[in-house]
């Protein structure tokens, strides 16, 4: 594999994460992260709808004129998530009423718009799509990484096997009832993202107002 | 109408769409730096939700549900599963519609939302009202109230947000949680807040 192409798939994972470093895509994916096995569904179906797209999208772009981009593209992408959607509707149909209108949501997700604007539209089809797949990828990578901290901590279960066996059922382990709820989704990919910036240093933000280093050493 | 009530308070502080389902994150965490954007936006948010929410229940009524074209003649017809692409057209061509009209008709107002009525198009919390709406089976009456309802939601968790960090620019954040770390963190707060509303029956 040339240089070029892996960089366009594993840069995306955690360089250059759409979630963590870019914020976005994170709209629809965290409703569903309170269970493992929806978010593994919502993870392929992003990548797929994302890979595709991306392909589509570049495959078109000699044409394309672009006061009308956005609107060809939103059209591409709704297509590819009706397609999506009505196949875990058909094989999936458990996982697809927990997901309800979690996947139709993937339209909006701005990873899809984004990687197809600023990168399918100017390169070719087999690096666009390589792109995408890196960064459903990267988005994957959160995703589960907060599925199975919600999963295990809340009901002590991964993928529905026991782990951490409750109280309840006679083991030791007293679930965080909170780690199912909204909020703890939120702490969860802030401390995420506290851990990738203490790593990738370069990614920390510049504070926006600086109090100045001698009034703070006295304040101190 | 304590029920319509009841349906109001439920979307803007239980069912919050920002808060409790994560929707238009992308655009609540780029937008919230300052409370003047905030509001220019909330207000936008909340104008769009009303017209889309209802449109959309409707067209789904009338056209695309299983049978719904019995009026026409093709009782047999089910286009449900072209819901997601017409959705997502009604939204682009409604806010392509207001803004014309806020050109025509209030100019200072069209100043001041700018940049941000094209981008609400894309913000997951008008499609996810829409999704929501019609997955519930709400009617006429009830979408509108709804529509109202999760816009309000979203647009008061956005200045709330807008004004926390407002303050926030003046505290000591360790390095790596400065700027989205904290952000995350303080929205999970403010969703602890709002998720004390739950019990409220009306």
């Amino acid at each position: 594999m040339s240089s070029v192409a892996k960089r366009a798939l594993l840069e995306p994972v955690v360089d250059n994460n759409p979630v963590t470093l870019h914020v976005l895509g994170i709209c629809s994916a965290l409703a569903v992260t309170t269970s493992l096995l929806p978010s593994l569904y919502m993870c392929v179906a992003l990548t797929v709808v994302a890979a595709c797209a991306n392909a589509a999208v570049s495959a078109i772009r000699h044409v394309l004129p672009s006061s009308i981009r956005i609107i060809v593209q939103m059209t591409i992408i709704a297509s590819l998530v009706i397609v999506v959607d009505e196949s875990l509707k058909a094989f999936a149909f458990e996982t697809s009423r927990e997901l309800s209108v979690f996947v139709g949501l993937i339209i909006t997700n701005c990873i899809v718009l984004g990687r197809t604007e600023s990168f399918a539209s100017k390169n070719p089809v087999g690096l666009s799509f390589l792109d995408g797949v890196g960064n459903g990828l990267g988005y994957s990578v959160i995703l589960i990484l907060v599925a199975s901290t919600r999963e295990l901590l809340g009901a002590g279960t991964l993928l529905g096997y026991t782990i951490l066996p409750s109280v309840a059922d006679g083991g030791w382990y007293s679930p965080n009832g909170m780690m199912l709820l909204p909020p703890s989704a939120f702490f969860v990919i802030g401390l995420i993202i506290w851990a990738v910036r203490s790593w990738k240093v370069e990614q920390v933000e510049k504070p926006e107002f600086q109090i100045h280093e001698v009034h703070r050493k006295e304040a101190l | 109408m304590g029920n319509y009530l009841e349906l109001f308070i439920k979307a803007v502080f239980v069912e919050n769409l920002a808060l409790s389902f994560f929707l238009g994150m992308c655009t609540f965490l780029a937008v919230s730096k300052r409370i003047q954007t905030a509001f220019g936006l909330g207000a936008a948010v909340i104008a769009v939700q009303l017209i889309t929410v209802p449109t959309n229940t409707l067209l789904y009524h009338y056209v695309l549900e299983e049978g719904a074209l019995g009026w026409a003649g093709f009782p047999d017809v089910d286009l449900s599963f072209l819901g997601l692409v017409t959705y997502i057209g009604v939204i682009a061509a409604m806010v392509q519609i207001l803004e014309m009209v806020l050109d025509r008709y209030f100019p200072p107002l069209f100043h001041a939302l700018g940049i941000y009525l094209p981008l609400i198009t894309v913000n997951c919390a008008i499609l996810g009202g829409t999704l929501f709406s019609v997955q519930r089976d709400y009617t006429m009456t009830e979408s509108v109230v709804y529509g109202i309802g999760s816009g309000f939601g979203w647009a008061l968790a956005l200045v709330g947000l807008a004004g926390i960090r407002e303050k926030l620019k003046y505290s000591d954040v360790p390095a790596g949680l400065q700027g989205l770390g904290i952000t995350f963190i303080i929205v999970g707060l403010m969703s602890l807040g709002f998720m004390a509303f739950a019990g409220i029956q009306l």
